[in-house]
């Protein structure tokens, strides 16, 4: 098989504008992926689909990832012009002081897509696709009209992850049900609060417990407290 | 109001039987009871194989599986209860007709077992419908389910007929429908039954 630099190199000659970036993988698989811009996505498919060197005409698995904001500390080189007192006298001297700045890296979520070549007997080619944010702009397009097998994993990643795939032929919750408002594989879900009955609590659990019995207390007190 | 075992004995040996109404019944009712062709996870897979040749659940006289609810004397609820799956349990259970059982088989279906602390599992079939045996395990074997199923048949032998403590279907007053919980927002509502189950008083 080509190696992803080659694998690069021809879909940006196919798709151009595919905004293709290798995403290394560090560990001794080194399995690196190919994160490519949602716009091109549909080009990108097709290319590797039909493209006689590479036949990717099986896709495995569909994924999704859930990366929340992050806070990065980074060191910043500032050069400021300072005026100081030199040899008695005033002049105006360029100073470079190195600052520790906090910013909000914005979270968004991932879809990762395994494919493999049947008719070739190679692979595995991954392709990662990003959303703009986690909330309001989770919209990409769907990959069911190059592969019918994303039907059902994309509609997996919709119910667990809330990624909304454009052009799918049937976007709905798979394994939960549809009245079911959350996305649990989220990082930031909360499960519901059914901790009442823990006869052997410990860790997180203990804490969902008593956080639950404080709750039930205060309300049985409140409950009282009204009464009279 | 039991026959002295020795005169029954005594009789018999002069070709005289002789029984009480309850025993008679309760020995028709316990050994035709009639499972439910019901599975929901890996427990169903012992309970196959509790019913094939090797343990053959056929000497209990629970070889018919009926497929329908209204067939079946007893519903196996063997493996885990999702919450999307529960509400669907809770109205076949509903739609069997008196007398019916339940047991709930494996650590899924008397506590969630090892979901329990998933958002998307039940913990335990008891929160919704009145179970008769449980039995741990994970999933229990099917010896195990044969002496579910014999503890389920001494519960039977042992119920009279009047009086408190007789079956529901010779007892006007016993619930006969159980709620179905919806589907809500983001989890099933109720969580529980109210009558069926109660917090139990955890003593440490």
């Amino acid at each position: 098989m080509k190696t992803m630099e080659e694998i690069k190199a021809a879909i940006e000659a196919a798709a151009p504008g595919a905004g293709v970036e290798i995403v290394p993988n560090p560990s001794p698989s080194g399995q690196h992926s190919l994160r490519i811009a949602p716009s091109h996505a549909v080009a990108v498919a097709t290319f590797l689909r039909d493209d006689a060197e590479l036949a990717l005409d099986f896709l495995s698995n569909v994924t999704g990832v859930d990366w929340l904001d992050k806070e990065v500390t980074e060191k910043v080189k500032v050069t400021s012009t300072v005026t100081k007192t030199v040899d008695d006298v005033e002049q105006d001297v360029e100073e470079t002081v190195e600052e520790t700045r906090k910013r909000v890296q914005p979270g968004c979520l991932e879809v990762v897509y395994h494919l493999f070549s049947s008719a070739l007997k190679h692979g595995p080619v991954i392709l990662r696709m990003k959303t703009m944010n986690r909330t309001d702009q989770v919209e990409l397009p769907s990959l069911t009209p190059i592969w019918r097998s994303a039907e059902f994993q994309e509609r997996e990643v919709f119910d667990l992850y809330g990624v909304v795939f454009k052009g799918h032929p049937d976007l709905r919750r798979l394994l939960m049900w549809d009245e079911f408002k959350d996305h649990p594989m989220r990082r930031d879900y909360v499960d519901p609060d059914d901790y009442e009955y823990e006869p052997t609590p410990h860790d997180a659990v203990l804490t969902r417990a008593n956080a639950h019995k404080a709750a039930e207390e205060a309300k049985a007190r409140e409950g009282t407290g009204a009464g009279l | 109001m039991a026959v002295d075992e020795g005169l029954k004995i005594e009789l018999g040996k002069q070709g005289v039987f002789v029984t009480t109404i309850e025993e008679l019944y309760n020995w028709g009712r316990r050994n035709s009871v009639w499972p439910m062709q019901f599975g929901l996870a890996c427990c169903a897979i012992e309970m196959i194989a509790t019913t094939m040749a090797r343990y053959d659940l056929a000497r209990f006289g629970a070889e018919v599986f009926r497929p329908s609810p209204r067939q079946a004397d007893l519903m196996i609820i063997s493996g885990t209860v999702t919450k999307k799956m529960a509400p669907q349990v809770v109205r076949l259970y509903n739609q069997m007709a008196e007398p019916r059982y339940v047991i709930a088989m494996g650590a899924c279906a008397i506590s969630g077992g090892p979901f329990k602390q998933g958002y998307n599992v039940l913990k335990g079939i008891d929160r919704y419908i009145p179970v008769d045996v449980h039995i741990p395990g994970c999933p229990p074997r099917p010896e195990a389910l044969i002496q579910a199923f014999m503890t389920l048949q001494k519960k039977i032998d042992e119920q009279p007929l009047t009086g408190a403590g007789r079956p529901r279907h010779l007892d006007a007053e016993a619930q006969g429908e159980f709620p179905v919980p919806e589907q809500g927002a983001h989890d099933l509502e109720p969580t529980s039954n109210k009558g069926v189950w109660t917090v139990p008083v955890v003593i440490r």
